[in-house]
């Protein structure tokens, strides 16, 4: 991890820099509209035709054509459906439109974690204090080490592989995590709340569960292994994709970390400043965005976790341009690239 | 007549009726989706979460008003004569609500509804139902409401005191008892309208009054004979005391039959008003001051200056209100807006209708506001 050290310059800049933040946010609220609208509903008509379809050919698997094809549109399926469509409805990034189908305060989404419990854990914990050493959770998920500042203990030699274990059950990882024990354990969260975050995980778990692993097998008769051992692969793979695009969005070595004290008494173009400094992009063209909910371009959307996803790629170079004019570093790179540098940031702070 | 025809290839599915049973045991296939989330995308109509009715045909009442012919989907509850139907329509991507009366005949075959609006050139949705919507256009229905319904069985003697688009509700009552055989109740109906090109279903009331024997008709123009006074009432329905009385229109008109009754000693419960508020209140100019919000729920109000989130507001109120990171990024403290309208704080944007969901860690009052929690 580089702390990169900002030039005196910026700092007295930083709420000119939030200003023009501010005016670039007010203009894409003021453009949002039907082109908008026509986007997200074809990604949900998408997501829905890919998944049905997915299903039907899992339910023939015991032809191996029929295997592949079920397998790879239920896996994009998936993946759709918690990238670009979960965790951006679930932001609030569709709000505007009014349309109870999809909203942040109703949707639920095909994901081990129950949307109420993921929203307080990532929507407001991450999102408010990003790479904050002992306040943002997601950093490191508390069982790794990503940064000097966080105390070594023995256990984290083996980080590297349980960081690797995490990826194929990662949605479970999630909805374990997002049950915040340690926050019990510490007395931040009543037991009574506690228990009920578990009995709310526990419906969901049984009704995720029940639906890839006993339903639909079942009703796929002679294909009911075949038609298992599919829906098994479409969840591992995007639980891989999942853990790569979110690991490459937030630990990539250039991206740093901010203590405590840095946030006291945070301004607004503070805190914009943070976001961009804690985050990190990736490239790719349209499919990889769509596929990856744009959280390639995560650093647009820890600036503006409300707008409308499709709208990140637009803004991105301007965000740049002004990251430029401001003397701020703008991490990005290709995607293997970010893969390679945040692996060799969770094998470095293994070792003390 | 319609002004537009719908296309013949225009689907005309009747919504299968699927048992509660079958769809709770598909919900175990499509969890965390329902199976009425895939229905929706095939057809909208077909949506039962999120009622919706495609719009048939428009016809042009007057100049600024059209009836829109309106078949409603699986969701559609049904209605009683007179009540409104709250209509959401699509506007740029985002969902614009507001109420309309419902002027058909509720058991009518067939089962299409229509609701007739006045353009209101300040307005946003109702100038595009009446002069843009076209056929096919889908909108959603909220669920029928208002207790200003005709009863059943009607009262014997009854008296319409209506203007302007207040002839709605009781348009839809005459054309119930109309299409119903046997006696009908003795209707008088004192409709009031600024001129006659711009009076609502003038040749259908005129047709009726002529056809059926129950129905007294006095149509005032407005502009030429002066609106309707308190002296009016009694002279032109002596026997209103024997009547049960359904009054609908502007404020004043309202106030006219209230002071009437006072007057003249009759039961008020013998009274029935819808009143059509004004539409979207001016927009406020930048700089005044909040307003005075009631926080429906907890029963609890409190003044909320301008600069101040009406998180902050409940808050030191003691509402328990829900809340998040408290900058406007989580969606955590969404609570829904009942009546008025708020400012976003971060740009000082005017916004808000009943039923939206508001962010009110960024967004202070601007004028009286009734929030849900």
């Amino acid at each position: 991890m580089t702390a990169t050290v900002l030039p005196m310059t910026l700092v007295d800049r930083t709420e000119e820099l939030g200003e023009e933040l501010d005016r670039l946010r007010s203009e894409v609220i003021a453009m949002r509209g039907a082109d908008d609208a026509r986007y997200i509903r074809t990604v949900i008509a998408v997501q829905r035709g890919l998944e049905a379809g997915g299903r039907l050919a899992l339910a023939v698997s015991l032809m191996p054509p029929a295997w592949c094809a079920g397998t790879a549109m239920l896996t994009v399926a998936k993946i759709l459906e918690n990238m670009e469509l979960g965790h951006n409805v679930l932001h609030g990034q569709w709000d505007w439109m009014g349309d109870p189908a999809i909203h942040s305060t109703t949707w639920e989404w095909d994901f081990a974690s129950p949307a109420d419990a993921w929203k307080r854990t990532h929507n407001h914990l991450h999102h408010t204090y990003t790479n904050v050493v002992g306040r943002d959770r997601d950093l490191g998920y508390t069982i790794l080490r990503m940064s000097p500042e966080q105390p070594w203990r023995p256990v984290h030699l083996l980080q590297p592989l349980y960081a690797a274990l995490l990826a194929p059950v990662f949605e479970w990882g999630i909805a374990l995590y997002d049950l915040e024990a340690d926050s019990v354990v510490a007395g931040r969260k009543s037991v009574r709340s506690f228990l009920g975050e578990i009995a709310n995980l526990g419906r969901k778990a049984v009704r995720q569960s029940a639906k890839d692993y006993v339903l639909f097998p079942l009703l796929a008769g002679p294909s009911a292994l075949p038609c298992l051992l599919g829906n098994l692969t479409a969840n591992g793979l995007r639980n891989i994709w999942a853990h790569t695009v979110i690991f490459c969005g937030h630990f990539p070595s250039d991206v740093r970390t901010f203590t405590e004290d840095d946030i006291d008494g945070e301004s607004r173009g503070q805190w914009y400043l943070r976001q961009i400094q804690g985050s990190a992009n990736f490239g790719g063209g349209f499919l990889l965005h769509v596929l990856s909910g744009n959280l390639g371009h995560q650093i647009e959307h820890h600036l503006f976790p409300d707008l409308p996803s499709n709208r990140y790629d637009e803004i991105a170079p301007r965000v740049r341009r002004l990251c430029g004019k401001y003397g701020v570093p703008y991490v990005t790179g290709p995607l293997w690239r970010q893969y390679l540098s945040m692996w060799g940031r969770v094998v470095r702070h293994a070792l003390p | 007549m319609p002004a537009f025809a719908l296309p013949f290839w225009f689907p005309r599915l009747r919504p299968p009726a699927l048992p509660g049973r079958v769809l709770a045991g598909l919900g175990w296939l499509t969890t965390p989706l329902s199976p009425d989330d895939y229905l929706g995308l095939v057809d909208p109509l077909l949506s039962a979460r999120h009622p919706a009715g495609v719009v048939t045909a428009v016809r042009p009442e007057t100049a600024d008003a059209s009836t829109l012919v309106i078949r409603p989907g699986r969701g559609w509850a049904g209605y009683r004569s007179g009540q409104y139907v709250p209509v959401g329509a699509e506007l740029d991507g985002a969902w614009h609500w507001r109420t309309y009366s419902l002027t058909s005949v509720p058991d009518a075959p067939g089962g299409d509804v229509t609701i007739t609006i006045k353009a209101d050139p300040r307005g946003k949705v109702s100038p595009y139902l009446v002069h843009r919507a076209p056929p096919g256009t889908v909108l959603r229905l909220g669920p029928a409401q208002g207790e200003f319904v005709l009863p059943d069985p009607p009262p014997a003697r009854m008296l319409f005191v209506t203007a302007g688009s207040g002839i709605t509700p009781v348009m839809g009552m005459l054309r119930t008892l109309a299409g119903r055989s046997g006696p009908a109740p003795d209707v008088v109906l004192l409709h009031s309208a600024p001129r006659p090109d711009a009076c609502l279903f003038r040749a259908e009331l005129a047709g009726l009054a002529a056809r059926v024997p129950w129905l007294r008709l006095h149509l005032r123009y407005t502009r030429t004979a002066g609106r309707l006074t308190v002296g009016d009432i009694g002279a032109l329905c002596p026997d209103r005391r024997a009547r049960e009385i359904w009054a609908c229109g502007p404020a004043g008109l309202l106030d006219v039959v209230r002071e009437h009754l006072a007057w003249r000693n009759v039961a008020q419960e013998r009274l029935h008003v819808e009143s059509f508020r004004p539409a979207a209140p001016p927009a406020p100019a930048v700089g005044e001051s909040g307003g005075r919000v009631r926080f429906g729920r907890s029963g609890v109000a409190a003044e909320s200056p301008a600069s101040v989130s009406l998180l902050e507001t409940g808050e030191s109120a003691g509402v328990p209100m829900p809340y998040g990171c408290r900058r406007g990024i989580c969606f955590g403290c969404l609570v829904p807006l009942v009546d008025g309208r708020v400012r976003d704080l971060r740009t000082g944007g005017v916004h808000g209708e009943p039923g939206e969901l508001i962010q009110t860690c960024v967004n202070g009052a601007t004028g009286p506001l009734v929030l849900d929690v």
